[in-house]
């Protein structure tokens, strides 16, 4: 979603359009993916299935391509939290719209990472990727050590890093503006969830009052009874359309507008995470640049090597950075409209169709009185 | 009823034509005697033989006494009746029944009330007058003998007297109509009204009334005569307003009821007797001028008493049988204590009609109006725990049974009638009245309607919560144990009024005002369109009157729950003790129907309260989530966008007011009206448990004559007669109690059914009103939804 595929890579032997998280199965605890991608040679497909492990390790294989240069100015596709059966409440917390309905929000948001890597002119040269979609074996099983470069130390650091002063202007306002988003976009996922969780509620509400009516309906040939029941099974169909309604409402909800936010919440992360990555590698070329006007003739040129390198690095990082951003910028604007098209249309068919049904038993009602 | 043989005998009519043609209370007597006879003989005479047991002494004289008791009886009331009805009677019968209807109504409405009271006083004076020579037994003969004389001389007197007493009667009648009523109708009226204590006196002569109308066109001039000639009487009349005032406070009821207790008293003592000698008692003891009057009236009374204590049974059972064409057309008109409700609108209405129309319908309005007092009169009777209860709710359930079969016709045509009420109450404006713990909410209670027994089409009160509990205390008490299921009033809750006093203008008060006042609504509206609750005078005087007197007994109680809880408590113990092999099919299934269905509705209750809740929870968060957006939308530095997020904002907030309102709708079209069916299914176990101690009462009854029947046999067994007498006086009185009993039973389960029913039509008939209701705020608050999405599509897409 985030890039478009600028060439095709000869490495990765599928189409990054058609790569699909299809299905979910449950192993005990674990939960299992069935990826499937259409080969670019010829009609085959494949056919593996992952499991969280198996994404991690990928992940983590891109965080590691230390060889290609300003690989740290890369916004990489996010990788939602692990996903677990019976999920703690603060799990389930903080994977918030994607802990719904079965996981299938969880499938798209994984079938939405791959694709982004796959379609990511950068990230779709590594091999780990044509591993992960191809290898009959999954590669996560043998545990890769935890190369956590990413958020490691961040915590620590992030502080004085984060409000380190940018030397480029374009940065600075890119930095200011996306921690504004974050917080923005965030409290907004959360509380388009708890709309959509109360919804469910209402659902579930609305589903026992309809059972419950039932209850009420009472045998006898007296005709008041008989109007009587009638109209509490009524009733019944009713609060169950209401039900349902309420269900589609906020599956709609889910499918739409919160999956949109919830990736929106987290590629803002992911910027986030790079433009600090971005910052980190600023600051250390400013030491390096320090070192190298401060050190003594001796060390002189060993600074100056090692502040070109430093400075080659960020003026790389620099150059995918706003590459990236500018792509981001442009592609996260049309995925939410997107988002906010479909929600709507499909908000306003739910609604049509709901006001029909209404229609349909108000006129049942007024034919019975 | 004991009053109904008096009535019936149409021979009477004749009589006080004549009597009408004789100056007052002689020639009442002498008509009396002539017309007594044939009145006696065919009502009074069965009643009068087996009085004989019981007042052996005095009415033995065969003919002299039966004349003279038959006269005595008839002629207090005959005299009284004839005295005035003679005058007015003929006249006034027809009128008599709005008059009558007029003097209750006065007698509530307090400005009329000094008036008619004063007739009444009057009346009572003549009545208390004539009463007291009569009725002493010992005196009976004697009374006859001078009243046979007293009469002659009174003749002689009567057409000064009858002229005076008339006159004065009219006056006063003319004193209180003038103020009240228009003086040409007022006339009429007030001889009406005299009429009314002599028509109380009269009932019997309303059922001689359709003679006396011949005689009403010759009477009627001389009545015009009198009441020409009352207004310089009116003088004399006015003394008798300050004991009128005195009895004022007595109330109405009081006066209106021994009115008619007498009336009911002269010509079947037995019936009324007792608690007619209370009531009297007291209205007479307030008199002082008449004091020697009452002294004897008392002595009278109580002689009487204690000769109707035992005459009750008897005479009443007996005289029935004597008379049983002339006692049903009594009867069923008697019998209507539903029919009570209608008679005070018929009564209006027949003010219009009574003059011109039928003597019959006269009469049975007269009736009717009489009856309704009586019935009130039981009730109060039997709310009071008077010593003479026994005997008249005896005496009154005697007659109630055998119209039994009657009633239920007319009251089932009736309730198709009546079923639709052009009335219309609404409780509005909910005020906080005074500070802190003290403070109150007031209600506005408005009511609409066009039946005339209100005075206004449309007229406002204002009323605080415990007024209508209170309101709802007095209905139950009054008919609850006859079988009514008395809607209750929501529940008075500490907790939220106390939020109510001590918060000040939040959300959860404001809720917790608007529930209680739609609760208020439906209970008043739900009291209003019941066809026996709407008849209730404390109904009408809680919708009409500016000032109620200030409900006290709920202060103190959390109300409902306090007396839930002895309810409950006294309930259980009663089940306990009470094992009730249930006869009837049809309410063993009613009352498990009844308990289930409560079951139920408790759990939709909760179910929809937790609706409820989370719909106001999605509201609250839709109005977060529209600020976080609002909040994202001035964040985004894509102006599309940002414009589309605001705008989604505001359409967010739309939506908020959408699921609040929807809230509203749930909580008002489903849980408040589910809470008020969990309260009247209560009232409706309420119903089948006062039909349970009818039940009680009647197996309690029969436990005891088969006691007494014990004993007799043991007492035959020995050989003991003098014992024995009383004993078999005693199970006939005890067989008394028992048919009666008995009647009372079916008569409270035939009521029970009869509600139960309607109940059932009518939460059938809300249930869907409601639904339709809902539904059709549910499709409209749908399009309103469509509506905002179809507004916020164009945005959305114009994001770039």
């Amino acid at each position: 979603m985030m890039e478009e595929v600028k060439e095709v890579t000869p490495t990765l032997s599928v189409h990054a359009h058609n790569i699909k998280v299809t299905e979910v199965l449950k192993e005990g605890d674990t939960l299992t993916f069935l990826i499937v991608s259409q080969k670019l040679s010829g009609t085959g497909e494949y056919h593996v299935d992952r499991t969280y492990d198996d994404f991690e390790w990928l992940q983590q294989h891109l965080f590691s391509q230390e060889d290609v240069p300003g690989i740290q100015g890369v916004i990489f596709p996010p990788l939602p939290a692990k996903a677990q059966v019976n999920a703690s409440a603060k799990v389930m917390k903080q994977l918030g719209f994607l802990g719904l309905e079965e996981w299938q929000p969880y499938c798209k948001a994984l079938e939405n990472f791959v694709q982004q890597i796959a379609a990511h002119s950068i990230l779709c040269k590594n091999k780990a990727l044509e591993i992960f979609l191809t290898s009959p074996d999954p590669p996560g099983r043998q545990r890769v050590r935890k190369n956590i470069f990413n958020r490691l130390s961040q915590a620590v650091v992030e502080m004085r890093k984060e409000s380190h002063k940018d030397v480029d202007e374009f940065f600075q306002t890119e930095r200011d503006h996306n921690l504004v988003l974050t917080g923005c976009t965030k409290t907004a996922t959360e509380r388009f969830l708890d709309v959509v969780l109360t919804e469910q509620k209402i659902a579930v509400a609305c589903g026992h009052f309809s059972a419950a009516l039932h209850l009420c309906v009472e045998q006898g040939e007296d005709p008041d009874k008989q109007a009587f029941s009638k109209a509490c099974v009524k009733l019944s169909e009713v609060f169950n359309s209401m039900k349902k309604n309420m269900t589609s409402v906020a599956e709609n909800n889910v499918n739409t507008l919160g999956v949109g936010l919830d990736l929106e919440s987290r590629y803002q992360e992911a910027e986030k995470e790079m433009l600090f990555r971005r910052t980190c590698k600023l600051v250390e070329l400013e030491t390096a640049r320090r070192n190298a006007e401060k050190a003594k003739p001796v060390k002189k040129a060993a600074m100056e090597e090692v502040k070109k390198v430093a400075e080659t690095e960020f003026d790389h990082i620099c150059g995918v950075a706003k590459q990236e951003i500018a792509q981001f910028h442009g592609v996260r604007v049309k995925m939410l409209q997107q988002a906010l098209v479909q929600w709507c249309e499909k908000q306003l068919l739910t609604a049509k169709e709901n006001a029909d049904q209404f229609d349909q038993h108000l006129q049942a009602f007024r034919g019975m009185a | 009823m004991a009053t109904s043989s008096e009535r019936s005998p149409p021979p009477f009519p004749d009589s006080e034509d004549q009597d009408v043609l004789d100056s007052e209370e002689v020639r009442g007597r002498d008509s009396d005697e002539d017309d007594a006879d044939e009145l006696f003989m065919s009502a009074s005479n069965p009643p009068l033989t087996e009085m004989d047991p019981t007042l052996p002494p005095a009415s033995q004289p065969s003919d002299l006494l039966m004349k003279p008791p038959a006269d005595i009886m008839n002629e207090p009331l005959i005299q009284p009746v004839s005295i005035q009805t003679e005058n007015k009677a003929t006249i006034a019968v027809s009128e008599s029944p709005d008059d009558f209807v007029d003097l209750t109504n006065n007698l509530t409405d307090s400005p009329d009330d000094t008036v008619a009271l004063e007739s009444a006083v009057a009346d009572a004076a003549k009545h208390t007058t004539e009463i007291p020579s009569d009725e002493p037994t010992d005196d009976f003969v004697n009374i006859f003998g001078s009243e046979t004389e007293a009469p002659q001389e009174e003749v002689v007197v009567a057409d000064v007297t009858v002229e005076g007493a008339a006159d004065k009667s009219e006056v006063t009648g003319a004193v209180t109509d003038s103020p009240a009523d228009e003086k040409t109708g007022s006339d009429a009226e007030h001889e009406a009204k005299e009429i009314a204590p002599i028509i109380d006196l009269s009932v019997d002569l309303s059922a001689s009334d359709t003679q006396q109308p011949r005689g009403v066109d010759t009477f009627v001039d001389p009545l015009v005569d009198l009441l020409s000639d009352a207004p310089p009487a009116a003088d004399a009349t006015k003394p008798s307003r300050a004991t009128v005032d005195l009895f004022e406070d007595e109330g109405s009821d009081l006066f209106t009821e021994p009115r008619q207790s007498k009336s009911a008293k002269q010509p079947q003592k037995s019936l009324f007797g007792e608690p007619d000698e209370d009531l009297f008692g007291e209205p007479l003891g307030a008199t002082a001028k008449k004091t020697v009057i009452k002294e004897q009236k008392d002595k009278t009374v109580l002689t009487k008493a204690a000769e109707d204590g035992s005459n009750t049974g008897g005479p009443l059972q007996d005289s029935n049988p004597a008379e049983p064409a002339d006692l049903f057309s009594e009867e069923a008109v008697t019998s209507a204590p539903s029919i009570r409700n209608t008679s005070t609108v018929n009564s209006k209405t027949n003010g219009v009609h009574s003059e011109e129309e039928t003597d019959i319908f006269a009469e049975a309005t007269v009736e009717l109006s009489l009856d309704s007092p009586r019935d009130e009169r039981k009730k109060d009777a039997t709310a009071k725990p008077s010593v003479s209860a026994p005997s008249l709710s005896a005496a009154a359930s005697l007659t109630k049974p055998q119209s039994a079969a009657l009633e239920e016709l007319e009251e089932e045509e009736e309730e198709e009638l009546e079923d639709k009420f052009d009335i219309f109450v609404s409780v509005k404006d909910p005020e906080k009245i005074g500070d802190g713990m003290n403070a109150y909410m007031a209600y506005k209670v408005s009511t609409e309607t066009s039946m005339p027994m209100f005075r206004n089409k449309t007229f406002t009160v204002r009323r605080r919560f415990s007024d209508f509990l209170g309101l709802y205390e007095k209905l139950s008490e009054k008919h609850g144990p006859n079988g009514f299921i008395v809607p209750p009033p929501p529940e008075k809750s500490i907790l939220g009024m106390t939020k109510v006093k001590v918060g000040k203008e939040d959300s959860s008060s404001a809720d917790f005002v608007e529930r209680r006042r739609g609760a208020l609504e439906r209970y008043l509206q739900r009291v209003v369109n019941h066809p026996s609750l709407l008849q209730d005078p404390d109904v009408r005087e809680f919708l009409e009157r500016e000032e109620l007197p200030r409900a006290v007994s709920t202060q103190a109680l959390s109300g409902a729950g306090f007396l839930k809880m002895i309810n409950k408590a006294t309930d259980a113990v009663s089940k306990m003790t009470i094992k009730m092999n249930e006869s009837d099919v049809w309410f063993e299934e009613k009352l498990q129907e009844v308990e289930s269905s409560d079951q139920h509705f408790r759990k939709l209750h909760a179910l929809v309260e937790s609706l409820v809740l989370h719909r106001k929870e999605l509201s609250l968060n839709t109005a977060s989530f529209a600020k976080s957006t609002a909040m994202l939308g001035s964040a985004e530095d894509n102006t599309a966008l940002s414009r589309a997020l605001s705008q989604l904002a505001e359409v967010e907030d739309k939506m908020e007011q959408l699921h609040q309102d929807q809230a509203a709708y749930d909580t008002f079209a489903f849980a408040e009206v589910i809470a008020d069916y969990i309260r009247l299914l209560g009232a409706v176990r309420g119903s089948f448990d006062h039909r349970m101690k009818a039940w009680q009462r009647w197996q309690d009854a029969q436990a005891a004559l088969q006691k007494k029947r014990e004993t007799e046999a043991k007492l035959l067994w020995a050989n003991k007669p003098d014992k024995l007498q009383l004993a078999k006086e005693e199970i006939a009185e005890w067989e008394a109690k028992v048919t009666q009993y008995e009647r009372d039973f079916e008569r409270v389960s035939a009521t029970v059914r009869k509600e139960v029913i309607r109940f059932e039509k009518e939460k059938t008939k809300n249930f869907k009103r409601q639904i339709i209701k809902y539904l059709e705020s549910l499709l409209q608050s749908q399009h309103q939804l469509i509506k905002y999405w179809e507004a916020f599509l164009p945005e959305a897409k114009a994001i770039a």
